[in-house]
């Protein structure tokens, strides 16, 4: 790599919603190719992170900056961050009744990787393979999105839609949440298929270790009442497995 | 001036251009019944057809507005104003490149040769209040298929017209029926032989082009026992600041075992009151489809109807109706088992926004001695913010114990974390609109033939654009 630009760089950034404060200052680099996780509990702001740099309109920065690589990102939409390189696997895929399956993939990669990657062989090729990897049937092609899924369904389909998209920045918010271990080794495949051997980041957001048994990350972090309490190596997930978080919320009082 | 204001009132409409007035004959405007007589002694009519208008003309009077609907609008059109009767170009030509340049050309803006050429049986273009243009395959013309303008119809068919004229639809049905009946000009006359079935769709369009035009077209199609026809119809009319009026009258007659389907797209802009009544009859296992799309007008009040006077004949009525700014859509269907074992499945989709108003009014009856019938009513509304408003009126009138009705309703709103997943896949907010409305008339897109479901989504597209605030 010609430069050591992170893919996300978060510095100090605090974030509230309807003008309560939620993140209280987190500060975050992904380098290229890196897998990190954000680990903690219901409550401690993982959603919040993970839809604020997605871009969601409901939360208020007050302070702090996101950028990718090297490109400021707060000034910009959802869509725009999203064409930048951005993706979100959604804890809640939502239903869009009546849109097709098919005709939805294909304009989310014309969108974001333009109009070529969206057409003729190329991308029937592309889609055939990436359904294959994380086993999504054809039929599925003419389903409406996210309408009457299983929630296995909707993380595989959010799975694909990564594939597909190729984004510079993944970000998996409780991807795992409602899956058998079958399931969570399917969308594990699809996730090192698309981010292993690339150059882009990952952020996995899990409040278990399960499914960091087969998306090994290069980092973890514990996040706490808004705040990044402890980071390590892939060791740190399999303590909190065993402890669970309670030693480091005693150890984090005195914060602010 | 006005045209700002139009514009104002309408939004975008990308169809609103308007040519300078054509006009070889037009009509001061006002109703009397000398106007009627003079229309009807312009074509050359039979005294029949002179005697219905006249009465017609009379009950029209006479008959008070409806009771239902919007009633502050409907009180709102002046009569007075309206020009009854406009003709554009002397005949009606065979060959595109004999129709007058200036209406030529705003057929070929709208797509109507181009279409005619790839995927159409045959066409029929109306401009004002007469036929400019119509054609027909010949190897349908060679199966004994009549497609015309009305007028010629009644001209070179007038038996067949009599006997059916007014048989579904009387001119004291309403106000805007006998309205139609006194002034009707244009409109397509069909008739589809024993077991001929047509494949590909004939098309007629409709465009209104002067100011406070009237267009009153009259639509008969008798599809004979076993034969099938698929008719589209299409209408548009440019942006004025003043109003004009399509009061329509379609009368469907599907004879034993035939099959009749009608599909409509009407993009009127948003000051034309479209005030129309369309009715099939279904005789013993013919079926009946209306393929019903309202997207413009100012008020539109149409409630496709079928009755079901055969055993074993089949309705269904799909339906979309879009309401912007200023826009009130009233739209719905009726549909009359009057026979055994007859089925009817009703889908109506309405979607409003910016303030305008959506309302399903619906009406099913089973009669006492119709055993066995089936119905199936379903009735969505999406709205797209919070000044915008949306009513249902389903009515269910079942007077036979075996009748197994069903019938669903539902409201919903477009929301923001929907509109949020989509932005976060790459689209703009406008567009994740467009994906969730166009998703939202896929069951009725998906009815429609190709070119037309692909003109829809980018038209709802268009209504979604300048959304944003």
């Amino acid at each position: 790599m010609s430069d050591n630009q992170p893919v996300l760089s978060i510095k100090d950034l605090h974030v509230g919603i309807e003008g309560n404060e939620i993140l209280h200052g987190i500060n975050l680099d992904i380098a290229r190719g890196e897998i990190h996780a954000i680990m903690g509990r219901n409550g401690s702001g993982k959603t919040t992170a993970a839809s604020t740099i997605m871009g969601h309109p409901d939360y208020e920065i007050s302070s702090g900056k996101i950028s990718l690589d090297g490109e400021d990102l707060l000034e910009l939409e959802a869509w725009e961050r999203a064409r930048k390189g951005v993706f979100l696997s959604f804890q809640y895929p939502q239903a869009v009744p009546g849109l097709q399956v098919g005709h939805f993939l294909r304009k989310s990669v014309a969108s974001i990787r333009g109009e070529d990657s969206a057409k003729g062989p190329v991308f029937r090729e592309a889609l055939k393979s990436a359904m294959e990897e994380v086993s999504i049937p054809r039929s599925f092609l003419s389903r409406y999105v996210n309408d009457g899924f299983s929630g296995g369904e909707k993380k595989r389909f959010e799975i694909l839609q990564l594939m597909l998209l190729k984004p510079k920045l993944a970000i998996l918010d409780e991807t795992d949440s409602g899956l058998d271990i079958d399931g969570i080794r399917v969308v594990s495949r699809g996730i090192n298929a698309a981010i292993r051997g690339s150059d882009s980041g990952a952020l996995i957001i899990t409040h278990y270790s399960r499914i960091l048994e087969h998306v090994k990350p290069d980092y973890v972090h514990v996040l706490i009442e808004g705040k990044i309490v402890k980071s390590g190596g892939p060791e740190l997930a399999l303590e909190l497995e065993e402890r669970g978080y309670e030693w480091l919320e005693s150890g984090n009082n005195g914060g602010e | 001036m006005a045209m700002e204001e139009a514009r104002e009132a309408v939004g975008d409409y990308d169809l609103g251009w308007h040519d300078p007035e054509h006009s070889t004959i037009r009509f001061d405007s006002g109703l009397s019944e000398e106007v009627v007589r003079k229309i009807s002694a312009i074509k050359n009519e039979p005294s029949w057809m002179t005697e219905i208008r006249v009465k017609a003309y009379h009950h029209f009077v006479n008959r008070p507005m409806p009771g239902f609907g919007d009633r502050e609008a409907l009180e709102g059109i002046k009569f007075d104003e309206v020009c009854y009767y406009l003709r554009s170009s002397d005949a009606t030509e065979k060959d595109w490149d004999d129709v007058p340049d200036d209406i030529r050309n705003t057929f070929d803006r709208l797509g109507i040769p181009e279409a005619e050429q790839k995927w159409l049986s045959g066409v029929t273009a109306q401009y004002e209040s007469e036929a400019v243009y119509h054609s027909i395959r010949e190897d349908l013309e060679a199966q004994g298929v009549i497609f015309l303008d009305m007028d010629s119809g009644l001209r070179e068919y007038p038996e067949l017209v009599k006997e059916y004229f007014c048989s579904v639809i009387p001119y004291q049905d309403n106000k805007f029926s006998a309205l139609n009946t006194a002034v009707w000009s244009g409109g397509s006359f069909i008739y589809v032989p024993k077991g001929i079935k047509v494949e590909m769709p004939v098309q007629a369009y409709f465009r209104i082009n002067a100011k406070n035009m009237g267009q009153f077209e009259r639509t008969l199609i008798i599809a004979d026992e076993g034969s099938s026809i698929h008719y589209v119809e299409g209408c548009t009319a440019p942006t004025y600041s003043t109003d004009s009026l399509h009061s329509a009258v379609v009368e469907l007659i599907a004879l034993d075992g035939a099959h009749i389907r009608y599909s409509t797209i009407q993009n009127w802009s948003a000051n034309v009151y479209n005030l129309v009544t369309k009715r099939g009859i279904a005789h013993e296992d013919a079926s009946i489809e209306w393929i019903d799309g309202n997207i413009g007008s100012k008020l539109t009040m149409k409630y496709p109807s079928v009755i079901l006077k055969g055993e074993g004949s089949h309705a269904e009525v799909i339906s979309i109706a879009y309401a912007g700014k200023g826009q009130h859509q009233d739209a719905g269907a009726k549909v009359h088992h009057l026979a055994s074992n007859t089925t009817s499945k009703i889908l109506s989709k309405s979607i409003s926004k910016d303030g305008g108003r959506g309302s399903y009014r619906g009406m099913v009856t089973v009669s006492p001695k119709a055993e066995n019938c089936k119905l199936n009513v379903v009735c969505d509304a999406l709205i797209l913010d919070d000044e915008s408003q949306t009513d249902t009126y389903p009515t269910m009138e079942v007077a036979n114990a075996s009748a197994r009705c069903e019938h669903e309703a539902s409201v919903s709103k477009v929301s923001d974390d929907q509109v949020f997943y989509l932005m976060s896949r790459g689209h703009s907010e406008e567009e994740a609109l467009a994906m969730i409305v166009n998703g939202f008339f896929e069951p009725f897109t998906r009815e429609l033939p190709m070119e037309y479901a692909v003109e829809l989504n980018k038209l709802m597209a268009l209504e979604m654009e300048g959304s944003i605030g």
